[in-house]
């Protein structure tokens, strides 16, 4: 069969279209991202006509594949750990209504926070919603497990998790595809009363939901991607998707020939997990994660013989590699020379000629002249802007957060209260947090930074492009306070003009600082071209 | 045989090319092959690094370990020294002498050379810039630097070739023939 060399994501995205499904959905975020692009640029996708857009949010995307399998078709919804927390509420009660057409969650985690603000650990929400689970360790794995979740999930008829992390998703390997098979039938099911939750109905699913734990405990057990490895002594290692790799790698390298029992399908399977701990004095759990397991092991008394990041055998928090690990199975780390001390870091930095650079500099002169202001950031490539020579933000917290912190603080009596945000941004969380705004008629200064483009994740298509003046009239922003500028060396001193008369508004006031990302500008060019 | 390579530089140099190119031939060597990259915020100039391994038998770990490296192949001088925990003891440097000056505090520039020299028993520098120029193709630069560094990496120059032209086929023969010969210019 076809062999390809493929990133993790990407072999999720593969393996999504070769396993028959008919949409996915997605709002772009590291490491996630190249999912949804594959399937976008992939000739076999677009020959199966398999709807790709990118959704507004991350909410949005996860009820439209909901409807999806509601009419009886398979797909796949994608997002960031931090997207989950955006699109919790569908993700908890789809878990209540069930599903009609395969569905899967495609969750990429960020340990270490390379590219996020934090580094939660999607495993907590599976348990949380009660939902089968899939941690790949692999990229063929990845591909699989794909076609395996959403046979699953139309068997026990729920969503199913597929848990990638930077390493996996960002990683590539050889993989080796399947047969493609047929996407599902139109299928429409309007003939039960499931996916309506009202509070009866609601409490007879969950009580199924309850009941399918024993189904779905049941495929952890006899899961090709759940296995025993044998090995000699009493010490014993549990390791996690892609924790299983760097214990491997660590036995191979140092010829340890440790018993390993490897989980990437969850709920735990109990009597494989019981009769293996059951034979072992000591064992290290090893979680690419949160200690979420090693704490449920431990239990209540903290039951000794288990080790791992709660007790310092492993680090507590950030990525694991064979260097941390090795320590874990006492094995001396090798390790080359240190780094020489001349060597000095390259902080990540706008681009040259980046409108955000411009809207800074216009910004920073304007403000300077008010000691008690404070501009709060969102998410995006605006937020190096926290970074010298700006320094120009006081917070970054969570998509459109910068609006609505604006808000709070100019309640509280902060004048003037800035907010910066991106145009993906906006319309991904920041339109409802504007209409707050108007409705209590704050002072604060609203600067959409529209560089038509999701910049950061590498130029996305963005929901809002050329609708953002419709959009902030119709949340009801007075039409002359409504002001675009375009952040530009030659217009310094004109949009500074502009930025303090809006400042001293007493209202709400939009600028849309408008000018084409760099980057995208760049590629576009470079395709007329050819 | 197991190949442990990192390739470093600075987010926009290009280094993902080499590491496709590598990913390729190993392939077609019938290697194995796991190739961790850098996606998303640090590509905006800061260092960016790709863990290259290679191997004819299974390969766990998509990082390489802590001293395990065989080679340390970077477009940029600086870059080279950033990875050094990782370089074998008898582990080789393959690197452009060209500073990429993206930040004030850029160090020395003859101490950063002096530096890389003393780091390993094996090192190449490489005036990738002026071989590429020189070529008439300046953006052969990253292929410059592959071909530099093919004779540490265990795969054999057919293998390379072949994958060169697989990746500029669509380009035509010419600029194929450009890229092996850029690939050639510092092994013959």
């Amino acid at each position: 069969m076809d062999k390809q060399l493929l990133l993790g994501a990407e072999a999720v995205a593969v393996g999504a279209i070769d396993a028959g499904i008919s949409g996915v959905y997605a709002y772009p975020g590291t490491p996630s991202t190249e999912i949804t692009e594959f399937i976008q640029k992939s000739k076999d996708a677009q020959s199966r006509k398999i709807r790709s857009k990118w959704a507004a949010n991350e909410k949005t995307a996860y009820e439209a594949a909901l409807g999806m399998s509601f009419a009886g078709k398979r797909s796949i919804v994608c997002m960031k750990h931090v997207g989950l927390n955006v699109c919790a509420d569908p993700f908890m009660n789809s878990a209540i209504t069930g599903v009609n057409g395969g569905l899967i969650l495609v969750v990429a985690d960020d340990p270490s926070m390379h590219s996020s603000q934090d580094e939660q650990d999607s495993r907590a929400y599976g348990r949380f919603a009660m939902l089968p689970l899939l941690e790949p360790a692999t990229q063929q794995e990845a591909y699989d497990a794909v076609r395996f979740g959403l046979d699953l999930s139309e068997a026990v008829k729920l969503p199913v998790v597929l848990r990638l992390t930077t390493r996996m998703s960002h990683s590539r390997a050889v993989i080796e595809r399947k047969a493609m098979r047929d996407q599902n039938a139109f299928n429409p099911d309007v003939n039960t009363r499931q996916w309506i939750l009202l509070p009866a109905i609601a409490k007879k699913n969950y009580a199924g939901l309850i009941d399918k734990q024993t189904a779905i405990e049941k495929s952890s057990a006899e899961s090709p991607f759940n296995k025993v490895v044998e090995g000699k002594g009493k010490k014993a290692v549990i390791a996690f998707g892609i924790g299983y790799n760097y214990v491997m790698e660590v036995c191979k390298t140092n010829n340890l020939e440790l018993p390993v029992l490897k989980i990437s399908q969850y709920p735990l399977p109990k009597d494989m997990v019981q009769s293996f701990i059951d034979k072992y004095d000591d064992i290290l759990i090893v979680e690419e994660g949160y200690p979420i397991y090693e704490e449920l092991l431990r239990g209540f008394s903290d039951n000794k013989k288990f080790r791992g990041r709660l007790d310092g055998a492993l680090p507590r928090m950030g990525e694991l590699s064979p260097d941390a690990v090795a320590p874990a199975l006492g094995v001396k780390p090798v390790v080359g020379q240190p780094v020489p001390d001349i060597m000095v870091n390259r902080p990540p930095a706008l681009c040259v000629g980046c409108s955000h650079r411009d809207l800074y500099e216009e910004l920073n002169s304007v403000l300077s002249a008010y000691p008690g202001k404070a501009v709060f950031g969102d998410i995006g490539c605006y937020t190096l802007g926290a970074l010298p020579p700006y320094s120009a933000i006081n917070s970054c917290v969570d998509m459109g957060a910068s609006i609505t912190m604006a808000k709070g603080a100019a309640e509280a009596g902060l004048h003037p209260a800035v907010a910066v945000i991106g145009d993906s941004t906006f319309t991904h969380s920041g339109m409802t947090g504007l209409l707050d705004c108007v409705n209590d008629n704050v002072q604060v200064t609203i600067i959409i930074s529209d560089n038509s483009t999701t910049a950061m994740t590498g130029g996305q298509d963005s929901a809002g492009t050329n609708k953002m003046v419709d959009i902030c009239k119709g949340l009801g922003v007075e039409p002359e306070h409504i002001v675009t500028i375009v952040p530009v060396k030659p217009r310094l001193e004109q949009n500074i003009e502009i930025i303090k008369k809006e400042i001293d508004y007493k209202g709400v006031s939009v600028i849309l600082a408008q000018r084409e990302c760099m980057q995208t500008l760049a590629r576009k060019k470079k395709a007329a071209k050819k | 045989m197991e190949r442990n390579i990192i390739i470093a530089g600075v987010g926009g140099q290009g280094i993902l090319t080499i590491a496709t190119i590598l990913d390729m031939a190993a392939m077609h060597a019938g290697l194995n092959i796991k190739q961790a990259e850098v996606h998303g915020m640090s590509q905006r100039g800061g260092e960016v690094q790709t863990h290259l391994r290679i191997a004819d038998g299974q390969i766990f770990s998509d990082l390489i370990p802590m001293g395990q490296a065989d080679l340390i192949l970077s477009v940029e001088p600086l870059e080279s020294l950033r990875y050094l925990p990782y370089l074998k003891k008898d582990g080789a440097i393959v690197t452009s002498d060209e500073p990429f000056k993206n930040i004030g505090n850029y160090p020395d520039e003859q101490k950063v050379l002096d530096t890389v020299r003393k780091s390993a028993e094996n090192v190449v520098f490489v005036d990738a810039t002026k071989i590429a120029n020189e070529l008439g193709n300046p953006k052969s630069y990253n292929i410059v630097m592959l071909g530099a560094a093919a004779r540490f990496i265990g795969i054999s120059n057919a293998d390379f070739e072949w994958a060169i032209g697989n990746l500029f086929g669509s380009k035509g023969q010419e600029v194929v023939d450009l890229n092996i010969k850029a690939f050639y210019a510092t092994t013959k």
